[in-house]
C-alpha cells in the first residue's frame, strides 16, 4: 500500500509547487486589494526568462529562479504602473498582461525550443527523510519544493504576525482609511503586486528549469489561472492555499495512478475539478455575507485615488 | 520567424519599397495549428512541412500559420478569417476542427480546405493524414526488444480512433518480437501540457513500465524517462536532444510531402477532394534518430520491418489478431482494411485496462 501511496503523494507535492509559488504571490497582491489576472502571463515570462538565463549562463535552476523572479517583477511593474499610478481597470489590465505574456514569451523563446536543461536532483534531508511515509513524501524533494515551503512560512508569518502584514491587510480592506492613518498605500500596493510578479516568475522558472526542464511555448498550460482560482478557493488564507494546491495538484496525480491501475474514473470531470471546487467555494462564501466580509479584501479590484 | 517576416513586410510597405508586381499573385495558403510551433512535436512537424512548401515554391506561394487555435468556436472564426483574407488553400491540422472546416468550406466554395485526421469531405473539403500507426508499430518492435520486464507504457491524449490505433499498433509491434509484453495506458485529456505529460509518465514508471511511448505533443515524457533511467521515443519529431541515452528512436512525420503535393495540384488546377492517407510507402512517416542504447541488430530488425511496410509485404494489422477478451477479430493472413482502421475503438490483446467511454 505504501509503495503505491508514496509516488502519488510525492508527485502531488511536486505538482503543487508552481501553484504554491504563484498562488502565494497572488494572495499577497489580493490582500492589498489588487487583483492581478496576469498570473499566467507573468508565469510564462518567468519561465522563458529563467530558462534562457539558465541556458546562457550554464548556472542551472538557481540562476533560473533569480531571472524568473526578476522578469516576473518587471512584468508586474508594468501592471502596477497602469493600474495603481494610472488607476486603470485591474481586470482588463490583468487579462492584457496574460495575453502579452503568452506572446512575448513565445517570441523570446523561439531560439530556446530545442534546448534541454539537466533539472534538479531530489535532495534527501538527513534524518527527516528516513521517517516512514512522511520522509519520502516531504523530505526527498528538489530544492524548488523546499523553497516553496520557506516562502509559505514567510508569507504566513508576515501576514499574520507583523506590522507590515497588518498594514497590507488594512490597505486591502480600506485604502482610504489606511491613507488617512498615514500608511503608504501606494508603496504597499506596489510592493504587493511586485512580490506577486516575482512569485509568478519563480513559479514559471520552476516549470521550465526543474519540473519539465525545457522551454515550449505556453508551457504553463493554464496553471496561472488555477493559481488565481486557488486564492479564492483558499478564501485569501495562506494555510488553506497550501492545502488547496495539494488538493488541486493531487487530483491529477491520483487519477493518473487510478487509470494505470485500471480503476475507472471520469478523468475529464476530474480535470475540471479545481474550477468546480472554486465555484462551489465562491457560492458558499457569497451566501454568507459575514463570511464573505470576514475574508474578502473589501477593496479588491478597486482603484485608489487619494482625495477622490 | 513569421513575425519577423510580417514586420519586414510592413516596414517595406511603409517605406514604399514595394517590389515590382508579380506576374501572377501568389497562392495564399493558411495553416491552422492546435498548439505552438515550438512544441517540438505535432505542430512543429506541421510547421516544418509548411516551410518545405515555402522552400519549394518560393514566390508562387505565400504561407501563413496561426498557432494555438482551440478546437472550439474560435477555430471557426480563425478559419473564416483566413478565407476572408484571400487564402485560397487552408490546412487545419487537428481532428477537432472538423465541423468548423465543414461549415466554413460551404461558405467559401472557391477556397480549398484540407483537414488533417478528419473524415468529412466535400466538394472543396479534402482530408489528409499520416499513417502514424506504422510509426507506432516500428517503435513497438524496438520497445519489445528493449524492455526488461515486458511492461510498456503509453501516455495518450484523447481516446479517439487515431490514438487507440497507435496504442494497438505499438503493442502489436512489441508482441511480434516479445509475446509476453503488455501495455498500460494513461490518458491526460490534452494534446499539450508538458507538466501533465510528465506526471503521467512518472505514474507509468512508478507502476513498473520501462519503455514509454506517447501520443501527446511535447518532449516532457522523454525527459521524464531520462530522469528515471527508463526508455522512451520521440513522437512526431526527433527528440533525442531531450533524452540522450533514454531516447531509443523517433517516429518522425514528414507532412511536407503531402503539403507540397497538394500545393502543386492546386496550382495546376487538378486538385480533387480525395482522402490522403500516406505512410511509410510515400515517405510521410519513418523511424529515425536511433539512440546509442539500441543494439545494431534491433535497429536492423526495425529497419527491415520498415522496408517490409514500404514494399507492401507487411501490414501492422495482420491477423491472427485478438481483442482483449481473446476473441479473434482478424483471421490469419488478413490485413485490416482502412475503413476498419479508421474507426478502431477497442484495445487489442496485450493492452491493459479499458477504453474510456
Amino acid at each position: 500500500m505504501i509503495e503505491v501511496l508514496i509516488p502519488i503523494l510525492a508527485g502531488t507535492l511536486a505538482a503543487a509547487t508552481p501553484l504554491i509559488y504563484a498562488g502565494l504571490g497572488e494572495l499577497v497582491a489580493e490582500r492589498s486589494g489588487v487583483i492581478n489576472l496576469g498570473v499566467e502571463g507573468m508565469m510564462l515570462i518567468g519561465a522563458v526568462a529563467g530558462f534562457a538565463a539558465a541556458v546562457e549562463t550554464g548556472g542551472g535552476a538557481g540562476v533560473g529562479f533569480l531571472a524568473g523572479a526578476a522578469a516576473g517583477t518587471l512584468a508586474a511593474l508594468c501592471f502596477a504602473v497602469i493600474t495603481l499610478s494610472l488607476a486603470a481597470n485591474q481586470s482588463a489590465a490583468g487579462l492584457a498582461l496574460t495575453i502579452f505574456g503568452i506572446g512575448l514569451s513565445a517570441f523570446i523563446g523561439q531560439h530556446y525550443v530545442s534546448h534541454s536543461l539537466p533539472g534538479l536532483k531530489p535532495v534527501a534531508l538527513p534524518l527527516l527523510s528516513s521517517i516512514p511515509l512522511i520522509g519520502p513524501v516531504f523530505f526527498k524533494q528538489d530544492m524548488g519544493v523546499y523553497l516553496s515551503f520557506v516562502f509559505f512560512g514567510i508569507v504566513w508569518w508576515v501576514l499574520a504576525k507583523t506590522k507590515l502584514g497588518l498594514m497590507l491587510r488594512a490597505v486591502g480592506e480600506s485604502p482610504e482609511s489606511a491613507h488617512a492613518l498615514g500608511f503608504p498605500v501606494f508603496a504597499i500596493r506596489y510592493g504587493a503586486v511586485l512580490f506577486g510578479g516575482a512569485m509568478a516568475g519563480i513559479a514559471g522558472a520552476y516549470l521550465s528549469t526543474v519540473y519539465t526542464p525545457l522551454w515550449v511555448q505556453n508551457m504553463s498550460a493554464g496553471r496561472g489561472w488555477i493559481a488565481v482560482a486557488l486564492v479564492v478557493f483558499a478564501t485569501w488564507k495562506p494555510g488553506r492555499l497550501l492545502l488547496g494546491a495539494w488538493l488541486f495538484g493531487g487530483v491529477t496525480i491520483l487519477q493518473f495512478h487510478a487509470q494505470a491501475l485500471g480503476v475507472r474514473l471520469p478523468s475529464q470531470l476530474l480535470s475540471a475539478l479545481p474550477y468546480i471546487a472554486t465555484i462551489v467555494v465562491l457560492v458558499l462564501i457569497s451566501r454568507d455575507r459575514k463570511l464573505l466580509q470576514l475574508n474578502l479584501p473589501a477593496s479588491l479590484g478597486k482603484s485608489f485615488v487619494p482625495g477622490r | 520567424m513569421s513575425r519577423f517576416k510580417c514586420l519586414a513586410a510592413g516596414l517595406a510597405l511603409a517605406l514604399g519599397i514595394s517590389s515590382a508586381a508579380q506576374a501572377a499573385d501568389p497562392l495564399k495558403a493558411g495553416f491552422v495549428y492546435i498548439g505552438p510551433t515550438g512544441d517540438h512535436g505535432w505542430t512543429y512537424s506541421h510547421d516544418v512541412g509548411r516551410k518545405e512548401v515555402d522552400a519549394k515554391f518560393g514566390d508562387k506561394v505565400k504561407t501563413q500559420g496561426i498557432e494555438n487555435v482551440p478546437e472550439t468556436a474560435d477555430a471557426e472564426r480563425v478559419i473564416r478569417d483566413l478565407a476572408t483574407k484571400g487564402n485560397k488553400l487552408i490546412f487545419a491540422t487537428s481532428f477537432g476542427y472538423m465541423n468548423q472546416m465543414e461549415k466554413v468550406s460551404k461558405a467559401f466554395p472557391k477556397t480549398i480546405f484540407m483537414h488533417a485526421t478528419g473524415y468529412k469531405t466535400g466538394k472543396n473539403l479534402g482530408t489528409y493524414d499520416v499513417r502514424t500507426y506504422e510509426g507506432a508499430y516500428m517503435l513497438g518492435v524496438v520497445a519489445g526488444k528493449m524492455t526488461k520486464n515486458g511492461k510498456l507504457g503509453v501516455v495518450g491524449s484523447f481516446p479517439i480512433p487515431e490514438v487507440i490505433r497507435n496504442i494497438n499498433a505499438y503493442t502489436i509491434g512489441a508482441r511480434s518480437v516479445n509475446p509476453k509484453v503488455s501495455t498500460r495506458v494513461v490518458w491526460v485529456n490534452t494534446w499539450f501540457d508538458p507538466g501533465k505529460e510528465r506526471e503521467a509518465a512518472l505514474t507509468l514508471i512508478a507502476q513498473g513500465a520501462d519503455v514509454l511511448m506517447q501520443n501527446t505533443d511535447s518532449p516532457a515524457i522523454v525527459q521524464a524517462a531520462k530522469e528515471k533511467g527508463v526508455y522512451a521515443f520521440g513522437w512526431d519529431s526527433d527528440m533525442s536532444k531531450f533524452g540522450d541515452k533514454a531516447h531509443l528512436a523517433a517516429s518522425v512525420l514528414h507532412w511536407g510531402i503531402i503539403y507540397n503535393e497538394t500545393v502543386e495540384k492546386v496550382l495546376a488546377g487538378t486538385w480533387k477532394p480525395t482522402p490522403i492517407w500516406y505512410g511509410v510507402k510515400q515517405g510521410a512517416v519513418n523511424i529515425e534518430a536511433f539512440g546509442p542504447a539500441v543494439p545494431a541488430d534491433v535497429k536492423k530488425l526495425a529497419e527491415e520491418r520498415r522496408d517490409g511496410i514500404k514494399a507492401g509485404t507487411l501490414h501492422p494489422f495482420t491477423g491472427p489478431l485478438k481483442d482483449q477478451a481473446g476473441k479473434e477479430f482478424l483471421a490469419a493472413g488478413k490485413s485490416m482494411p482502412d475503413s476498419d482502421l479508421a474507426k478502431m475503438n477497442f484495445y487489442v490483446e496485450g493492452v491493459e485496462g479499458t477504453v474510456p467511454k
